[in-house]
């Protein structure tokens, strides 16, 4: 076990990717020599060269196309997006090629791409530079979505998706990037699609992802202290989801409160509510609530983003109501 | 050029005639689904490049594609199974005209999307680049294309990184319902110095020009890997979709069409060298059998079964 923060995880999955299978090659927009924005390439120019290395200009819709067309031709790309707010330059490429190519060419190929980008809020970055959109893509079918909550996760899950067939939008949270955390020696992918019991409890579920892990462990901590014992689940994975874990989870407590970083209203949250409220109709003792941000563009000004972004009180609050 | 390479040229481009025109009559008999956009006027394009090209080269073509697929080598059965829908279409029968695909023979794909294969080509320029093989990519695009972001950002990229990729430009000077010179401030030629890239301009309509051009062009591209532009000015005979009226083109344009009709210049060109009407019949005789075959097969087979509408979406079932 070596003590990594999740920024290194990030590009230590890169390096081991790019070294396991010379088909894996990363393009972007400054992550080149300047090591990208927030340095999740840094050191991967003078490593690999820039055969392997791509500092692209300022072009999202091109560098993601490129991308499907480079997989089309038996590479495997690693787009980055530096903000996840810019995805919307990326979008045809990734909705109308990238997720349709396996299913409308009739499973011919596929299209081993992965596109990597943070969202998230906590830097004053403002409304354009902090949005979750990770609901967008899970909509889509062909798409996967993954989001690490840790920087074990960061690095299993981007390994799991740089070897995954499919295109796999990894999605980082920018205010994660610093946190540190273990990464164990064995360095193995983590399978998408299955979530993680991070702190068990048998009165209510919070199902999370992301930043919001994090908030969910410390409202537990908080209800721990009145004598509620609160699971709380971090999906890692967003599509798919792993349903088998939350209804497993639901039937032991009852109760169930899913939270993102993310605009509550159609989102994740909503996905997971909807899904529980038939399939786990019966388990449920009580409403099963969202926590999310407010249906408003992510404000710039500190008081104001600080107000907009969820945070552990709001899952508290959540969990009592849903308890009472 | 000589008889016999005029004469297989030829016979090239009236598979994709012949077979564009038993797709229009099925889709009158109401028996193609979805939409059809023909390029009846346009064949001589793809015919020309695709005479340079390998099962290793790469292409990716637009809503107008029926040409650009054939012209690659995909097989014809499947072809006409998947325009019509069939299970044994290339595609299985879920993509149809817009999105033929045989990734076999380097054919990435049709598109719905005006201009969305240009950033696939690009990138699959940049792929076999890395593989270093001295193959290509080619893109085809029309004229409407232009106006597009993407485009802009490919020509850069491609000029930039010295990718081998070759922009054929197919301008029929109609970007859908309306005229190129109502949609563009600019032309090809001048983007391509703006970018410094190789143009070249052609008759689309005359075979063997875009032949003898695009053999030129891609030579030296497998040398040199530089991108490469080739405009090919050409004639859109039928409307933007089987269906559409073209209310807004002008009757006497339409019919001056026939007269750059690039079957019609090449059997004149075939008659120069040295051919005779019994040579022209014999090819379209062989044609004829071949396009009623693959329409045949294409007719009885089977349509996709309903339990198959989740195969392929993802390679691995998650769970």
């Amino acid at each position: 076990m070596a003590e990594i923060r999740y920024i290194k995880a990030v590009n230590q999955a890169l390096a081991d990717a790019m070294e396991a299978d010379p088909t894996v090659f990363l393009i972007g927009e400054d992550i080149g020599a300047a090591g990208g924005s927030f340095k999740a390439t840094r050191d991967l120019l003078d490593k690999f060269g820039p055969e392997r290395v791509y500092d692209s200009p300022i072009s999202e819709a091109a560098i993601t196309g490129m991308a499907v067309g480079a997989a089309l031709t038996g590479m495997r790309p690693v787009v980055e997006i530096m903000f996840m707010d810019f995805t919307t330059l990326s979008m045809d490429m990734l909705v109308n090629q990238a997720a349709k190519a396996r299913s409308m060419f009739g499973g011919q190929g596929s299209v081993p791409m992965v596109l990597r980008t943070p969202h998230g809020g906590g830097l004053n970055a403002g409304p354009q530079h902090s949005q979750c959109l990770e609901a967008w893509f899970a909509h889509v079918p062909g798409l996967r979505v993954v989001c690490p909550s840790n920087p074990a996760d960061a690095y299993g899950l981007l390994r799991a998706a740089i070897d995954d067939p499919d295109p796999v939008i990894v999605v980082e949270n920018k205010a994660l990037y610093a946190m540190k955390g273990d990464l164990p020696d064995d360095r193995e992918p983590i399978e998408i699609g299955k979530g993680r019991i991070v702190r068990p409890g048998r009165d209510a579920t919070v199902v999370s992802y992301g930043a919001a892990v994090a908030m969910a462990q410390t409202a537990a901590e908080t209800m721990a202290e009145e004598g509620i014992e609160v699971e709380v689940i971090d999906l890692r994975s967003i599509q798919p989801w792993d349903e088998d874990l939350v209804l497993e989870s639901l039937t032991r407590t009852h109760n169930l409160v899913v939270a993102h970083e993310a605009v509550e209203a159609f989102g994740v949250g909503a996905e997971i509510v909807a899904r529980m409220a038939d399939i786990g109709f019966d388990q449920l003792d009580g409403p099963i609530l969202r926590v999310g941000a407010p249906f408003a563009p992510s404000p710039f000004g500190k008081t104001l983003e600080d107000a907009y972004r969820p945070d552990a009180s709001q899952i508290v609050a959540a969990l009592r109501r849903t308890l009472a | 050029m000589k008889l016999d390479e005029l004469a297989r040229l030829h016979r090239q481009m009236l598979v994709i005639r012949r077979a564009e025109e038993r797709l229009k009559k099925l889709f009158a008999d109401g028996l193609v689904p979805g939409f059809l956009h023909l390029s009846i006027g346009q064949e001589a394009v793809p015919v020309g490049v695709s005479q340079a090209l390998t099962d290793n080269d790469t292409v990716s073509s637009n809503h107008r594609g029926h040409g650009h697929t054939l012209a690659k080598g995909v097989d014809l059965n499947g072809f006409f199974a998947e325009i019509l829908g069939k299970a044994t279409g290339l595609c299985k029968g879920r993509g149809g005209s817009m999105h033929v695909a045989d990734l076999s023979k380097g054919m990435l794909g049709a598109n719905g999307i005006v201009g969305a294969g240009l950033p696939i080509t690009t990138g699959s320029a940049l792929a076999l680049k890395m593989q270093g093989q001295g193959n290509i990519a080619v893109v085809y695009f029309g004229d409407g294309a232009l106006a597009e972001g993407v485009l802009h950002e490919c020509l850069n990229m491609a000029a930039l990184w010295k990718l081998p990729i070759l922009f054929v430009c197919e301008n029929n000077g109609w970007s859908e319902f309306s005229p190129t010179e109502r949609q563009l401030a600019t032309s090809l030629d001048k983007l391509a110095k703006a970018f410094s890239i190789k143009y070249s301009a052609v008759d689309g309509n005359v075979v063997a020009d875009v032949t003898t051009t695009a053999a030129r062009l891609v030579k030296t591209m497998r040398k040199t890997s530089a991108p490469a532009i080739l405009e090919c000015s050409t004639t859109r005979v039928r409307g933007h979709f089987e269906g559409d009226r073209q209310d807004y083109r002008d009757g006497d344009e339409i019919a001056a069409l026939s007269e750059r009709d690039p079957i019609r210049l090449n059997a004149a060109e075939m008659a120069k060298a040295g051919g005779t009407p019994e040579m022209l019949a014999e090819i379209a005789d062989s044609v004829d059998a071949e396009i009623e075959a693959a329409t045949e097969a294409a007719l009885e087979a089977p349509l996709p079964s309903s339990a198959d509408i989740l195969a392929d979406v993802y390679t691995k079932v998650a769970g």
